[in-house]
C-alpha cells in the first residue's frame, strides 16, 4: 500500500513536471528581441516614480505614441542619449516619453534629472529590473517606441542615436 | 549531390537500425549461446554509414555548398578552414547527427567489447539502443534534416557566428557529446540488467568503463566550453551559471554519483538499484538539458532557431524515455535491505553521493524554477549566481571534508580512523589558510572555510599520492582526480577573493591610475582581416611597486558575415595571474569604456581540471588493460 502511494507520487510528480515544460514550450516568451516589432505589449504594470500609483497600458493608449526608454544614473551611455531625448521632447507634441528608472537609487536618479535636465512626461520605476523583463530589456539603455495601440513600431538597443532620433521625428510626424 | 548521399545514407540507417531489432528479437528466441555474426554485421555496418554520412556533412561544409540549408546559414566560403569544419556541428541539425553517431558508436563498441557478458543481456541493451537511435534518426530526417535543400542555390552563404569562430568552441561539442551522449549506452544497459536480471558485480563491470570515459570527456567538454566563455564573451568569469552550463552540470553530477556507487557494486554487491537509478537519471537528464536548451523555453547562448515542434519532439522523446525507464524500474524494483556499518567505505560512498544529489537537485531547481513560475504563476524570475553561491558554497566545505576522509575508509567495518595524522592536516590547513591572509589580505568567514576546507583535502591526497608512488596499494587515478579537486576549490576560492576589477572610460593617450596599477591607452589601429575588421587599442600596464611592463590589445571585431560585432578580451597569462582588458567605444565620442581585470591562478583553474578528468582516464586505461 504505502509502496503504491510513493510509485503514485512519483509518476503523477513526473506527469506535471512534463506537463509544465509543455505548457511553457507554447508560451510566447518575449525575451528574443527580435521579434518584437508589430507585437502589441500587454501587461504593463509599471510603479509611478514619484506618486502611488501604476502606470498601465491604459495610461500610455492617450498618447498617440509614446517612447518607452529604459535608463539608469549609473550608466554612462544613457548620458550619452540624454540630449536627443531632450530635443524630441521639446519638439514633437505627438509623443510621449516614459522613462523608466532601471536597477537604481532614487536619489541618483534625481541628481541625474536635475543635472542634464528632465526629458520624461512620466517616470517609473524598476527598482530591481523585475518588470523590465517584460518589455525584453537586455540591458540599458534600451527604448521602444510604441504607438496608441500599443503596437511595438521599433526597438533601439543602446543610446538613441542621431538616426534614431530622425527616424522616429519621421514616425510621429507622420500622424 | 551531397544532399541526396546524406539522406540516403540517413535512411538506410532507419533500415539497418529496425533490421537490428528485429534480428535481436530473432535471436533471443534462439537457443545458441552467441550472438549471431549478422547482428556484429548489421552493427558495422551502422556504425561505418553514419560516420560517412557525417563526413558528407563535412565535406558540404569544407566545399561550401550552399545548395544545403545548413550550410547556407552556417558558412562562408571566406570562413578559416577549421571553422568550416567546426560549422558542421555548431547548429542544430549538424550536431544531432553528431548524436546520431555517437549513440551508434556506443552501441557497436558496447557490443564488441562485452563478449564476457550473457547473450541476452548483450542483445536487450543493443535493442533499447536502437530504439534510441531510431528516435533521433527519425527527428533528423523529418524534423531537423541537416541536407534539406535550399532552392535556388545561393551564391554565399550566411556565415558562422562570429563568437562561434573559436577553438575551444571548435572542440566542444564533441567532448561534451562524448560524455552525455555517451551516457546512453548505461541506459540502454541498465534497462536491459532490469528486463534480464543481470545483476551485482559483473553488470557493474560491464558498465563501469563508459561510464568512466563519459564522466572524463563530459569533465573536458564542461571546461572547453568554461575557457570558451572565459575569453570570448568578454565577462572575465569562468562559470555563469547559465542555464546552458547548468545542463552540462546535471548529467556530470549524476555521472559522478554513478562513478562512485558503481564501486559499491563491483566491491560489495550492494546499492544495485541506487545504481540502476543513476544509469538512467544520467542519459535522462542529458535529453532533459538538450531540451531545455533546444527547444528556446529557456534563453541562452545554446538557442538555436527556436521551432516549437523542435521542442516538442524532443519532449515527447523524453517522456516515453522517462516512463517506460520508471514503469519497468518499479516492476522490478525489490526492497533489500542494506546493513552498512556507519563507519565503513561503503557508507562514505553513499554520503558522496547525497552530496552530489543534493547539488544536483539544487541546479535542477535553479535551471527550472523559471520556467515554474512562468507557467503556474505568470511571473518572470531568474534565478542567478547569488542563490547557487549561497546554496552550494557552505555544503561544498562539509563535502570536501568527507572527501578527504572518505577514501581512507576501509570497506565493511573500519577500526579506527587516523585522527591524529587527520588533525596535523587540519592545523596545517588553517595555519596556511591565516599565511594566506596574512600575505594578501583579509577575507570572509566563509572563504576562510572554503579554503581550509580545500587545502585539507589537497594534504590529505598529497599524502596518498606520496604512499601510491611509493607502490603502497593506492589507487594513482584517485588520488589524481581527489588532489585535482582539492586545487581546484582552492584555485577558484583565490581568484574568487582576490580578483581586481575596474571599469573606467578612456581616450587614446589618457592614463589611469589606481592602487599601484597604472593603465595607459597608447593607441588606436583599424586593421582587415580575412573574414572582419578589427579594431585593436593599445594598452600599457604597469605597477608601481613591481617590475611589470606588459602591453595588451583588446579588440572590438566587425564581421561582415553575418553583420555583428565582438568584443575580444586581451588576456596575458602567467602561471600566477591573468591580466584581462576589454574594450566597447562609446557612440560618438572619443572616449572607450575599459574593462580591466587582475584574475589570479585563473591557469590553475583549468589545469586542475584537467587533472580531474585525467585520473578517469587513467583508470579506464588501467581498466582496459585489465579486462580486454
Amino acid at each position: 500500500m504505502q509502496k503504491n502511494i510513493i510509485k503514485l507520487s512519483i509518476i503523477s510528480l513526473i506527469i506535471f513536471i512534463i506537463g509544465v515544460f509543455f505548457i511553457g514550450l507554447n508560451k510566447s516568451s518575449i525575451y528574443d528581441t527580435k521579434d518584437l516589432v508589430g507585437q502589441k505589449i500587454t501587461n504593463i504594470q509599471l510603479d509611478h516614480f514619484s506618486e502611488n500609483r501604476i502606470i498601465t497600458g491604459e495610461d500610455l493608449k492617450k498618447n498617440n505614441f509614446t517612447l518607452i526608454n529604459f535608463w539608469a544614473s549609473w550608466c554612462a551611455p544613457c548620458r550619452d542619449e540624454h540630449a536627443m531625448l531632450l530635443k524630441l521632447n521639446n519638439d514633437e507634441k505627438n509623443l510621449k516619453i516614459l522613462g523608466v528608472n532601471f536597477k537604481d537609487k532614487k536619489n541618483n536618479a534625481l541628481k541625474f534629472l536635475k543635472d542634464l535636465g528632465d526629458p520624461y512626461d512620466d517616470i517609473a520605476r524598476d527598482e530591481f529590473g523585475k518588470y523590465s523583463i517584460n518589455f525584453g530589456i537586455y540591458g540599458i539603455p534600451e527604448s521602444i517606441l510604441i504607438n496608441k495601440d500599443l503596437i511595438i513600431i521599433k526597438k533601439f538597443i543602446g543610446p538613441i542615436s542621431k538616426d534614431d532620433y530622425n527616424f522616429i521625428k519621421q514616425i510621429v510626424r507622420k500622424q | 549531390m551531397l544532399s541526396n548521399i546524406g539522406n540516403t545514407l540517413l535512411s538506410l540507417n532507419i533500415l539497418i537500425g529496425i533490421s537490428i531489432i528485429y534480428f535481436s528479437f530473432k535471436n533471443l528466441n534462439n537457443s545458441k549461446t552467441l550472438i549471431g555474426k549478422k547482428i556484429y554485421h548489421l552493427c558495422l555496418f551502422q556504425s561505418t554509414f553514419i560516420i560517412i554520412c557525417f563526413l558528407t556533412l563535412v565535406s558540404a561544409f569544407i566545399v561550401s555548398d550552399f545548395s544545403i540549408i545548413t550550410v547556407y546559414q552556417n558558412s562562408h566560403s571566406l570562413k578559416p578552414f577549421l571553422y568550416k569544419i567546426s560549422g558542421t556541428w555548431g547548429n542544430h541539425e549538424g550536431s544531432l547527427l553528431l548524436w546520431a553517431i555517437i549513440l551508434t558508436i556506443f552501441s557497436f563498441f558496447f557490443l564488441f567489447y562485452n563478449k564476457y557478458h550473457p547473450k541476452n543481456y548483450r542483445i536487450y541493451s543493443l535493442i533499447i539502443q536502437n530504439i534510441l537511435i531510431l528516435g533521433f534518426l527519425f527527428f533528423l530526417l523529418f524534423n531537423s534534416n541537416p541536407f534539406s535543400m535550399v532552392s535556388p542555390t545561393p551564391k554565399e552563404g550566411l556565415g558562422l557566428n562570429p563568437i562561434l569562430q573559436d577553438p575551444a568552441l571548435a572542440i566542444h561539442p564533441p567532448l561534451l557529446y562524448v560524455g552525455f551522449v555517451g551516457s546512453s549506452i548505461y541506459f540502454s544497459a541498465a534497462m536491459a540488467s532490469l528486463i534480464t536480471n543481470y545483476s551485482g558485480k559483473l553488470f557493474a563491470q560491464s558498465i563501469k568503463n563508459w561510464v568512466l570515459i563519459s564522466w572524463s570527456f563530459q569533465t573536458l567538454g564542461i571546461l572547453a566550453g568554461s575557457i570558451w566563455a572565459y575569453y570570448e564573451l568578454g565577462w572575465g568569469g569562468f562559470w555563469f551559471w547559465d542555464p546552458v552550463e547548468n545542463a552540462s552540470l546535471l548529467p556530470w553530477f549524476a555521472m559522478s554519483a554513478l562513478l562512485h556507487s558503481l564501486i559499491v557494486l563491483e566491491k560489495r554487491n550492494l546499492l544495485y538499484f541506487w545504481v540502476i537509478i543513476l544509469c538512467l537519471l544520467t542519459f535522462i537528464l542529458s535529453v532533459t538539458g538538450t531540451f531545455l536548451v533546444r527547444s528556446g523555453i529557456l534563453n541562452s547562448v545554446h538557442t538555436f532557431a527556436n521551432d516549437p515542434s523542435r521542442g516538442l519532439y524532443i519532449l515527447i522523446f523524453l517522456s516515453l524515455m522517462i516512463f517506460a525507464s520508471v514503469l519497468l524500474f518499479f516492476s522490478k524494483f525489490k526492497n533489500n535491505s542494506y546493513n552498512l556499518n556507519s563507519n565503513s567505505k561503503e557508507t562514505f560512498i553513499l554520503i558522496n553521493n547525497w552530496f552530489m544529489i543534493f547539488y544536483l537537485i539544487t541546479v535542477l531547481l535553479g535551471t527550472v524554477y523559471p520556467i515554474f513560475t512562468e507557467v503556474l504563476t505568470d511571473h518572470k524570475v531568474s534565478v542567478g549566481p547569488p542563490f547557487y553561491n549561497a546554496v552550494i558554497i557552505p555544503i561544498v566545505v562539509i563535502f570536501l571534508f568527507f572527501m578527504s576522509v572518505g577514501p581512507r575508509i576501509k570497506w565493511i567495518k573500519n577500526k579506527f580512523y587516523n585522527l591524529n595524522l587527520l588533525f596535523k592536516i587540519l592545523i596545517a590547513s588553517i595555519f596556511i589558510n591565516f599565511f594566506i591572509i596574512y600575505l594578501f589580505q583579509g577575507y570572509s568567514l566563509m572563504s576562510n572555510f572554503i579554503i581550509i576546507s580545500a587545502l585539507f583535502l589537497v594534504f590529505a591526497s598529497l599524502m596518498d599520492l606520496y604512499k601510491s608512488l611509493k607502490k603502497q596499494n593506492i589507487e594513482l587515478p584517485r588520488v589524481i582526480s581527489h588532489l585535482a579537486f582539492g586545487f581546484l576549490i582552492l584555485f577558484i576560492g583565490l581568484n574568487y577573493n582576490f580578483s581586481i576589477e575596474k571599469d573606467f572610460n578612456l581616450k587614446v593617450g589618457e592614463k589611469k591610475v589606481f592602487e599601484n596599477y597604472s593603465i595607459e591607452f597608447q593607441n588606436l589601429k583599424l586593421e582587415d582581416f580575412k573574414n572582419y575588421k578589427a579594431v585593436i587599442g593599445e594598452f600599457n600596464i604597469s605597477k608601481s611597486d613591481e617590475n611589470l611592463n606588459q602591453s595588451l590589445y583588446p579588440e572590438i571585431r566587425i564581421y561582415e558575415k553575418p553583420s555583428t560585432i565582438t568584443y575580444e578580451a586581451s588576456i596575458r597569462s602567467d602561471l600566477l595571474k591573468d591580466y584581462y582588458i576589454t574594450m566597447s567605444n562609446i557612440d560618438r565620442s572619443e572616449y572607450y569604456n575599459i574593462k580591466f581585470q587582475k584574475k589570479p591562478f585563473m591557469m590553475w583553474i583549468w589545469i586542475s581540471v584537467i587533472f580531474i578528468s585525467l585520473g578517469g582516464f587513467l583508470r579506464f586505461f588501467k581498466n582496459a588493460k585489465k579486462y580486454y
